[in-house]
This record gives structure tokens, sequence and C-alpha cells, in this order.
């Protein structure tokens, strides 16, 4: 199983992102090999769609799952379309992410978490 | 002739010189007057026109019909906008982020995608005594004001005489389609860092459009001599200055029409008229020098 999770950089250590649609990177780690592999977001610089454009990356990315913080309401009918689960954490780094994933303590949401544009123009 | 009046910053005065340059010009020529500013339309609250004429402005919409679709999925490659999805065998639609330009549906290798028009706004026209009068309005939570504003902006090239145009705030898709291939442009600017700020980036507009642009300062008197310095650095005409009033700014709250209320002001929109005609026409070169 692969899980993506929404980052501000590249590697393990980095912090994670809250904003799914506009996330500097995705890494997704396959949860089998624990390998990763990260991929800088084009969505940060779409002039709109981002989250959909994400969700259709992560679809395509085969993940079967996402750890994010906010969740605009285009993305998360994407995601749900996409059979990607989505687990809310807002903070911390990758590699936190990924062990609270794993403990079970990360909440699963569904739908939306915050209005559209949410993720724009913020760091 | 299309005489376009943009602003970088909200709140300069476009509307209340566009109208009333068109209040004053209609006495002596045919004017027709192009409200593009579609996410709030309000040249009719001054300009008093009877509407005659009202129609939707549509877009195409793509709808996917499931039975002949196989998910490859081409449809979600091709959209710049992210508005077509394609997860093996389910496609999503966001009309809301959908432009209209078919791509998909051209695409599409087992023609499962048809078009079909969404209504996105309203064009009307009407007369305001002599003015012709055309506004479009983009319906409410409708994102995709740039359609609508084409829609009106097309309207100019049906209209004989002077062709007042009057733009939506900011530098956007929907002002550069308002200014786009007009004779000329005003900016209208407040002697503010605010109004200087956005002038710049008007000018930075109006160069890449490569239409020949003045500037108007409103309100002036009111803040410093920024604006004023700037527009001589860069050798950008100033056409007219119209001094801070509260009167002016009673009249504009009531809906009243300027021109009319304080006939003083006629006088500075004639040379203001007088002045754009020598820098479009005349020699021609003219309108170019301060474009770079």
């Amino acid at each position: 199983m692969k899980i993506a999770i929404t980052a501000q950089g590249s590697t393990l250590d980095a912090a994670m992102d809250p904003r799914f649609g506009r996330c500097e990177h995705f890494v997704i780690v396959d949860l089998e090999t624990e390998s990763y592999e990260a991929f800088p977001n084009e969505g940060v610089m779409a002039s709109g769609g981002a989250g959909t454009q994400g969700a259709q990356f992560l679809a395509n990315k085969d993940a079967a799952a996402v750890i994010t913080g906010h969740v605009g309401p285009n993305a998360a009918r994407s995601l749900q379309a996409a059979g990607i689960n989505v687990y809310s954490m807002a903070s911390g780094t990758v590699r936190e992410a990924l062990e609270a994933f794993k403990n079970g303590e990360l909440p699963e949401v569904s739908g939306s978490t915050v209005r559209r544009h949410f993720g724009m123009g913020r760091k | 002739m299309i005489l376009a009046i943009a602003s970088g910053k909200g709140g300069t005065g476009k509307t209340t010189l566009a109208v009333n340059l068109a209040l004053l010009l209609a006495e002596t020529m045919p004017v027709a007057f192009l409200d593009c500013d579609v996410e709030e339309p309000n040249a009719h609250l001054f300009l008093k026109p009877t509407i005659e004429t009202c129609e939707q402005v549509a877009l195409p919409e793509p709808i996917v019909d499931k039975a002949r679709c196989n998910g490859c999925g081409k449809c979600a490659e091709i959209c710049a906008f992210n508005a077509i999805l394609a997860f093996g065998d389910q496609v999503l639609t966001f009309p809301e982020l959908c432009h209209g330009c078919g791509g998909c549906a051209l695409l599409c290798p087992e023609e499962a995608i048809t078009e079909e028009p969404r209504g996105i706004g309203v064009l009307e026209t009407g007369w305001a005594d002599r003015i012709r009068f055309i506004h479009g309005r983009v319906d409410i939570g409708m994102p995709l004001a740039t359609p609508v504003v084409k829609a009106v902006r097309k309207r100019a090239k049906d209209t004989d005489g002077l062709v007042i145009v009057d733009a939506p705030p900011g530098t956007s898709c929907p002002v550069v389609a308002s200014v786009k291939d007009s004779d000329y442009c005003l900016l209208v600017t407040e002697p503010t860092p605010f109004g200087l700020n956005d002038l710049e980036l008007a000018v930075g507009m109006a160069r890449e459009l490569k239409v020949p642009f003045g500037v108007v300062i409103n309100r002036a008197g009111l803040g410093d001599d920024k604006v004023a310095d700037y527009c001589a650095r860069e050798g950008i005409p100033i056409l007219l200055e119209v001094p801070f009033d509260r009167r002016y700014a009673a009249c504009y709250a009531r809906g009243g029409q300027l021109v009319r209320e304080f006939p003083k002001l006629q006088d500075g929109l004639r040379k203001l008229w007088l002045r754009i005609r020598m820098e479009v026409g005349g020699n021609g070169a003219g309108a170019a020098c301060h474009q770079r």
C-alpha cells in the first residue's frame, strides 16, 4: 500500500504541509518496502483546480491514502471518487505522520475540512 | 474609436469618469457605453438606461456518456484547468473550473464527451437617452467573469462613433479582455501609495497589450506627488486631474451625474477628450511614444 503525505520538503524529515492542493511536495511512501519518492506539486502554481489536480496525481501514482491538514471541497470530492482515504494531521514531520498513521492515531476525514481557496497565498 | 477606462486600484473613479465623459460627449456625437465590470456592474445606477434586450451568456460544458467512456484519461490529461478527472472508469467533471475550451470533447477517442451550453451570466442592452448602453452580469457564485466580459466587449464592433469601455479594477483576465484592442486607455488613479502601486501594474498591462494610454488623477490634492513624479519619470502624460471635493463624493453616492450638477467639470472633460484625440489621431506616432 502506498500512502501520500503533503510536505514542505522532499525528505522524510521535512515538515508536513497542512495544505492539500497547494502543498509544496507530495511524499509517497510504500509501506511494504519502506521506500519513498518525493514529487514537487505542480498544483502550487495552478490558477485553479489545484485540489482536483492533486487528487488526479495521487490516483495516477496509486496512492491509497493521503495524510494532510486541510482538504477543500473539490479535492474532497475527487479523493473520494478516486477511493483515496484522507487522514488528518496538521503539523509534525513526514516521518512522524507515518508513525502516527501506523499506530492508528490519525482520524480519517470524509468531506472537505475547509472552504475553497483556503490554501492560497499562505505559507 | 474604442476608449477603455481602467485602473489598477479599485474605487479610483473609473465609472464616474466613464459615465460623465459619456454624458458630455453624447451631446455632440454617437456614444456607446460598455460596462465590462460584470462582477459588479454599476454604471446603470448613474446612466439609468432603459433595458430593451436581455440574453444569456453560455459556456459549453462537457457531458460524459459513461456507457461509451473507456477510462483512458485523455480528457484529464489535456485539461489545463483540472476541470475533468479520470479515475479508472470514473470520470468527474467540475463545471465551475471548466473554461469551455472543448479540448476534452475533441480528444476523446470514444467520442464519449458532448458539450452542452451552461448559462454563466446575462448581457443586457438598452438606451440611456442618446447613449447606447450595454452591460453584462455574471451569475452570483460563478467564478468565470471573462467570457461574460468578452461577450459585452464584442459589441463594440457593432457600434458607430465613440465606444467607452468601463473596465473592472485590477489587471487580471477580465481587465485584459476589456482593454485589449482598444484605441486608447485611460488609467484612473489617485495620488496615494496604493494608487501608485496599482497604477504601475496597470501601466505594465497596457504596455504589454500595446494600447496607448494616459493617466487621470482623481482626488488630486489628497495624497502626495509620487504619482506625478512616476508619470514624469516614465514619460506618461497626465491628461486630467480632478480635485478632491466631498460634494463630488456625495453626488456619486446619490447616483447623481457630476457633469450636470457641477457644470464647471465639463471644461476639464472636454480638454481631456481633445488630448485623447490628439494622442490617438494626429500624427499617430504621438500615441505610441510612451510605449516602450
